[in-house]
């Protein structure tokens, strides 16, 4: 059964008159890691909030888990991860994480151990009683993804959550996303800018084109599991690099055609 | 947290340097005043500016003959002012944050709303306190009472202006998050809006502690409050041309007592503001 299933979606804002999306199909298998890649302007963000009921499409259907994105919102479905933390400072990395635990109104000692679980997912163990100040951006985000899964959702919608992390702290978070993808198997939907990233962590890999944001072309990733570090420097890691590139810029060039048309 | 041991002394230290530089301050402008018998901006003599000991020294005289001293009335006025202030200060700050989560909820209402609270403003103190007293009073309500509601209205404004601007400050995103949540109104409030506008809500308290002492040093005579220290400024004004001292010592006291008000808020913020260190003013 699929997830996410997007028909034939279109959102135009009104400010302006700018198209964000235009005729999105796409649908989403349960287990799948999906990764939405195009340039600046091209609604991925856009769809991915979309998807999480946070904006409105101006026509077409959503169905989350066999339901309409308003109830799998309602339902908790899905777990979220912004490119900030968005942590609350006033709250400890425990209670941080603990937050939607509250709102589904666990009570405390199934939130606590929870929370344990959770930091020991991220590896954030002796962390718990940090305010999120006191630790680094790499950290903060693993806080994010802990507060994410906490509840166990189906889904985690991620946008851009390592694009303002350093290179190597972005890979070493990638292989980690990895690993706790494979332990919860959940589906994920990843909004990214960087083509490696795409490639390395995606079952498919979703190529979208600007202005206005539509899909210009799927791609599959055939990379064996579980990848590692030494994935990264597979023929057919490259081979898959160099087609997304030409699939972004195939989309650019579309958009060149059309706008001199 | 360690480093606050060596911070102790440095801040005493700070204090007393500064302490020494107003009193060379004053008694150095009253020298030169007097010595080149200065009429600009103010004469200067024993009367506008008594010597800082002799004020010093008023306190630890009686008022009157065979009475206390003055440090004892001053004492026990403040007492009494205090607590007026406090539950002016409680009350204000109760009804400013309670008027700003209702209009929180509803730009119509936050338009309609606001400018009749910056209205409520420019009305004097003074003009309002006779009808609170008598108000209240008719209905058999202790005087001391009507002070409190005085200070109230004076503190609830600046409460209001801040809780307000400190609800709306909440991250976007965050509220994006709780909405992720399928949070409510009343959740996102609790557990977003409200703990973020607790530093805006902290600073507005620092700005209304002081005023409300103020508000109640005003109101006291309109409710014929003598034992404050509204009451001891009221009666020392009489004797100023003979011995200013005792209203400049009245003076310093009410002062003393604002800053322990303000203190007393700023220890309550770091108690309750978990912030990043470069938050917390």
């Amino acid at each position: 059964m699929s997830v996410v299933e997007l028909r034939d979606v279109s959102k135009v804002f009104e400010q302006g008159q700018t198209v964000a999306l235009q005729g999105i199909d796409l649908a989403i298998e349960a287990g799948e890691f999906i990764s939405l890649i195009g340039p600046s302007g091209c609604g991925k963000s856009t769809l991915l909030r979309t998807i999480g009921d946070l904006v409105q499409p101006t026509s077409g259907t959503i169905v989350v888990n066999g339901k309409s994105a308003q109830r799998a919102r309602r339902d908790r479905d899905y777990g979220i991860v912004f490119q900030d933390p968005v942590l609350y400072d006033w709250r400890t990395v425990a209670k941080n994480i603990a937050l939607p635990l509250e709102m589904l109104g666990w009570n405390r000692t199934r939130r606590a151990r929870r929370v344990q679980e959770m930091l020991e997912l991220v590896e954030l163990g002796g962390f718990e009683g940090h305010h999120p100040w006191q630790l680094s951006g790499g950290m903060q985000q693993r806080v994010s993804i802990a507060r994410a899964l906490s509840f166990s959702p189906a889904l985690l919608l991620m946008d851009e959550p390592f694009g303002a992390l350093d290179e190597m702290t972005r890979e070493r978070l990638n292989i980690e996303l990895l690993r706790i993808w494979q332990e919860t198997s959940s589906t994920i939907v990843f909004v990214t800018h960087s083509i490696s990233e795409a490639v390395f962590l995606s079952t498919r890999v979703v190529v979208m084109s600007a202005r206005p944001g539509r899909i210009a072309e799927l791609i599959d990733v055939d990379l064996p599991q579980p990848r590692t570090a030494e994935t990264r420097e597979e023929a057919r890691y490259f081979e898959l690099v160099t087609a997304v590139r030409e699939a972004l810029a195939h989309g650019g060039a579309d958009r060149i055609v059309e706008e001199t048309l | 947290m360690g480093l606050s041991l060596g911070r102790a002394p440095r801040r005493a230290t700070l204090l007393l340097v500064v302490l020494g530089l107003l009193w060379g301050l004053w008694e150095g402008w009253r020298w030169v005043g007097m010595h080149f018998a200065l009429t600009w901006p103010f004469t200067v003599d024993d009367i506008t500016m008594p010597h800082l000991h002799k004020i010093v020294q008023a306190l630890f005289q009686p008022a009157q003959v065979n009475g206390p001293w003055l440090l004892d009335i001053l004492w026990h006025a403040s007492l009494f002012t205090a607590k007026e202030s406090a539950v002016g200060l409680a009350l204000g700050a109760v009804i400013g944050f309670a008027i700003a989560v209702v209009v929180s909820q509803s730009r119509i209402l936050e338009r309609g709303f606001i400018p009749y609270v910056v209205a409520s403003q420019t009305i004097p103190l003074l003009a309002i306190a006779p009808m609170v007293v008598v108000g209240l009073g008719s209905k058999g309500i202790t005087d001391w009472v009507s002070v409190c509601v005085l200070a109230a209205y004076l503190t609830f404004f600046p409460v209001t202006i801040n809780t307000l601007r400190g609800l709306q400050s909440a991250d976007p995103r965050a509220v994006e998050l709780m909405h992720s949540y399928a949070a409510g109104r009343w959740r996102i409030l609790w557990k977003l809006r409200v703990p973020a506008a607790m530093p805006f809500l902290f600073s507005a308290f620092r700005i209304a502690a002081p005023l409300s002492i103020v508000g109640a040093i005003i109101s006291e005579p309109s409710a014929s409050i003598q034992g404050g220290l509204g009451g001891a400024i009221v009666n020392f004004n009489q004797y100023y041309s003979i011995e200013p001292q005792e209203l400049w010592a009245t003076n310093l006291i009410a002062a003393l007592l604002g800053i322990a008000f303000f203190l007393a808020i700023v220890g309550a913020e770091r108690l309750v503001v978990r912030r990043a260190p470069e938050h917390v003013a």
